[in-house]
């Protein structure tokens, strides 16, 4: 009965969207597998941790007030007196800090897998555009509940987005919609958190997740050159996705794991009037910039410190962005690629570490 | 046309404004220093025969009143015998006894005081008469503190001023270069350990430890230029300046007026003077430590009084202590401790008000606010047990949430074998 009112009801949208030819694509739709595969998934548990994002976000919304009055008192709220409020706002700080990671540990799986290569060229740039996004929702949503340590960090942040040549006091005036960090501030933020961003996010998502569907998986060169009988390859549906689900499955029970043993504080309430408190610093994926800048003489030639180094990421975030177009191929022995990539890889973890230690 | 000629206008009047303003400000800056159009200054500071006690930030060289305000003389003047001479108001080095004459000269004259301050007090001199010191002075004993023996002569600073030698935190030591000398004080028969015990108290801690201004000095309880030992009548309203309620309690009480009868001290009998201790509930109750024990008698009705006090105060201070240890369990555990705080803060209040009642000696009303207090902690420690219960609670959930999704996972694992092992039986491959 109920898998004949399925048939109809699928025969009714396929009169009218032409689905079969969807179905089919993907019933065919086949995925290599070698020693690299494990990559494959990592753009998955992003997804997933998005999707972990999106669900808890909603949930917060729903207690959530923004404003100076408000903001710190309505998050103590729901970790307090709404049921397992804790554990929604804890998995949505947890949740957001593994997405971050994982969309980077995607980022450079595909890069020293030269997938970025033809013809993946705008799946890399929507997954960097992609990459820019969750930092942003991350800067955005620190400064929410409104305490301390969040406002002393996003002043210190708006203050160096203040610093870019030209533009840059404009664009300090209109993030904190005033000369300082104000109410005006925690509007805009929250504006841009839960309306701007998840509207560019999805529609970014879903481009990338077009190309992804429509390319393929891109195949590594060593397995390119195999023989179509020597290629192991898995069907995507069921096989992959259920892989897939396989290991969100696992990484919902980290992220439980964290939310629960380690709940995320929530410090004492912003107050402007006080000076800033010790140990201000940034959520750790900024934390190589702000190392970076931090170490930079006052002068570099006839600039300043701080500007030069704004310059270095932004032109560094530029040429990232483009890597398709300028990648050198592989000759001989020398992976001139790899070494780039392991040199960023180096660039980061060193600063991050120096911004921790000392 | 018109307009840009006013344009023109305007701009050339706002130049003509900011050059004369810069012109004016040049000039300021321009001005010699007092050293050089002062000739009393100016020949002092050649010579080096200034003042030992001389300072340049002294409030009256400041104000630009320099040495002819105090000493007369012409300091426009550079012949030194005009300049100092009688017929140019020249007064000279003041007498010891004179100097709360001379310096009341300016300080008593509201008229001339209120142009350097508006709501300035010009009662000094008038006070330090009545003041023991005032009154010795007068008998002729030059050894006595006049207005420069606490201010200094030549380095006279504001009360407000932490350089000032009677800035609050300063006020202990200045007294106590007097005060303190054995030999010094030998002749009035009076104690000069003052400042050692008061050191050591409740009051110094806060005031020379902890830099509280708000903590007494020695001026606070015997006035500054009317200072003199209070007395048997004024020494609770000397605490009392305070102590409000402590004082009010005390004061209607069969004890105060006992006290006043046999001629004891208010508050002192208890806390002591310069050496009064942090208070604490050991001082109440029936044991040899207790105050109340130097007084009464085993089986007597204050002796009773005092053991049902002390046992009120030390249920209260036992049950708040218990319900702190909770707190501090629920906040080790990482969770919310902030209404348990909250309740916390309104116990220790019972507890605060319970020990000042305690100075009525009302066992009824003592125990109101003890009884209040203990409501208030046995409500901490519900809620502590309630976050302490949540904590194992979510664990317990985390267990159970991590096996369901574990059992998942074997599930969905068990499941993509099975059906890798259909395909492969049915395709040969995978």
């Amino acid at each position: 009965m109920l898998s004949d009112t399925g048939q109809k009801l699928y025969h009714w949208l396929d009169e009218r969207f032409n689905l079969t030819p969807l179905i089919d694509y993907m019933q065919h739709k086949q995925v290599p597998v070698h020693k690299h595969s494990v990559w494959y998934y990592m753009g998955g548990v992003a997804l997933f941790l998005f999707i972990v994002q999106v669900c808890s976000g909603i949930l917060l919304l729903f207690y959530y007030q923004p404003g100076v009055d408000s903001s710190h008192e309505s998050v103590r709220f729901i970790m307090t007196k709404v049921n397992f409020g804790w554990l929604v706002r804890s998995v949505h700080s947890w949740s957001a800090n593994l997405m971050v990671f994982f969309v980077f540990v995607h980022m450079f799986s595909t890069f020293f897998t030269r997938a970025y290569q033809k013809p993946r060229e705008l799946t890399w740039m929507t997954g960097f555009i992609l990459l820019v996004l969750a930092m942003t929702f991350g800067f955005s949503g620190y400064l929410l509940p409104w305490d301390e340590l969040a406002f002393f960090a996003t002043k210190v942040g708006t203050d160096i987005a203040g610093a870019v040549p030209l533009i840059g006091e404009a664009m300090k005036i209109v993030l904190r919609g005033g000369d300082d960090v104000t109410g005006a501030t925690l509007s805009r933020f929250y504006a841009i958190h839960v309306a701007m961003i998840p509207a560019l996010f999805t529609v970014i998502l879903g481009l990338h997740l077009l190309f992804v569907q429509r390319q393929g998986m891109h195949e590594p060169e060593a397995f390119k050159k195999l023989k179509p009988e020597q290629k192991k390859m898995i069907p995507f549906f069921p096989n992959f996705v259920l892989r897939d689900v396989l290991l969100w499955l696992i990484i919902l029970n980290i992220l439980l794991f964290l939310a629960v043993l380690f709940p995320w504080e929530l410090g004492p309430k912003a107050d402007p009037f006080v000076s800033a408190p010790e140990g201000i610093r940034p959520e750790w994926y900024f934390m190589f910039m702000f190392q970076f800048l931090k170490m930079l003489p006052a002068h570099i030639g006839f600039m300043e410190g701080e500007v030069a180094g704004i310059l270095f990421f932004t032109l560094g975030g530029l040429v990232w962005l483009l890597t398709p177009l300028w990648a050198f191929k592989k000759r001989g022995k020398v992976d001139i690629m790899l070494l780039c990539g392991l040199l960023v890889i180096a660039f980061i973890l060193v600063m991050t570490v120096i911004g921790y230690v000392y | 046309m018109k307009n840009q000629n006013h344009a023109s206008f305007l701009c050339l009047a706002a130049m003509a404004v900011l050059v004369l303003w810069a012109a004016g400000l040049r000039a300021a800056e321009d001005d010699p220093p007092l050293s050089e159009t002062d000739q009393c200054l100016s020949c002092h500071l050649d010579d080096d025969v200034m003042p030992q006690d001389y300072g340049e930030h002294d409030i009256h060289m400041q104000k630009g009143l320099s040495c002819a305000g105090c000493h007369g003389g012409d300091p426009a003047n550079d012949d030194m015998d005009d300049s100092m001479s009688p017929a140019a108001g020249y007064v000279g080095i003041p007498d010891k006894k004179d100097i709360p004459r001379f310096c009341g000269k300016c300080h008593s004259d509201i008229d001339f005081m209120r142009q350097y301050q508006p709501a300035i007090q010009t009662d000094q001199a008038e006070q330090y008469g009545h003041s023991v010191h005032g009154a010795k002075l007068m008998r002729g004993d030059t050894s006595v503190a006049v207005c420069t023996s606490c201010h200094s002569g030549h380095n006279i600073m504001p009360a407000s001023d932490p350089r000032s030698t009677v800035y609050a935190l300063n006020v202990p030591e200045t007294c106590n270069k007097c005060h303190g000398d054995a030999q010094y004080m030998k002749k009035y028969d009076i104690p000069t350990d003052q400042y050692e015990k008061f050191k050591k108290s409740v009051h110094g801690q806060a005031l020379l430890e902890e830099q509280d201004t708000g903590a007494p000095a020695c001026n606070d309880c015997h006035g500054n230029h009317g200072a003199m030992p209070p007395g048997i009548t004024s020494i609770s309203h000397v605490c009392g300046t305070c102590h409000i309620n402590n004082m009010e309690y005390f004061a209607g009480t069969k004890m105060a007026a006992g006290f006043k009868k046999k001629k004891l001290h208010g508050c002192e009998e208890c806390h002591g003077n310069h050496e009064v201790p942090k208070p604490s509930d050991k001082m109440i109750g029936d044991d040899k430590s207790s105050v109340c024990a130097q007084c009464h008698e085993s089986g007597d009705k204050g002796f009773l009084t005092a053991r049902v006090l002390r046992t009120r105060l030390d249920t209260l201070a036992a049950a708040y202590r218990k319900a702190s240890v909770m707190k501090e369990r629920v906040n080790s555990l990482g969770m919310d401790d902030l209404d348990i705080e909250f309740i916390l803060q309104e116990a220790k209040q019972s507890l605060t008000k319970a020990r000042t009642m305690i100075h009525t000696f009302d066992t009824l009303k003592v125990s109101a606010l003890t009884t209040e207090g203990l409501v208030k902690n046995q409500q901490a420690i519900r809620e502590a047990r309630v976050q302490i219960e949540a904590y194992y609670i979510r664990r317990k959930g985390l267990g159970a949430s991590t096996f369901i999704i574990t059992l998942l996972i074997v599930a969905l694992y068990l499941k993509i074998r099975e059906i890798e092992r259909r395909q492969k039986s049915t395709t040969g491959e995978v």
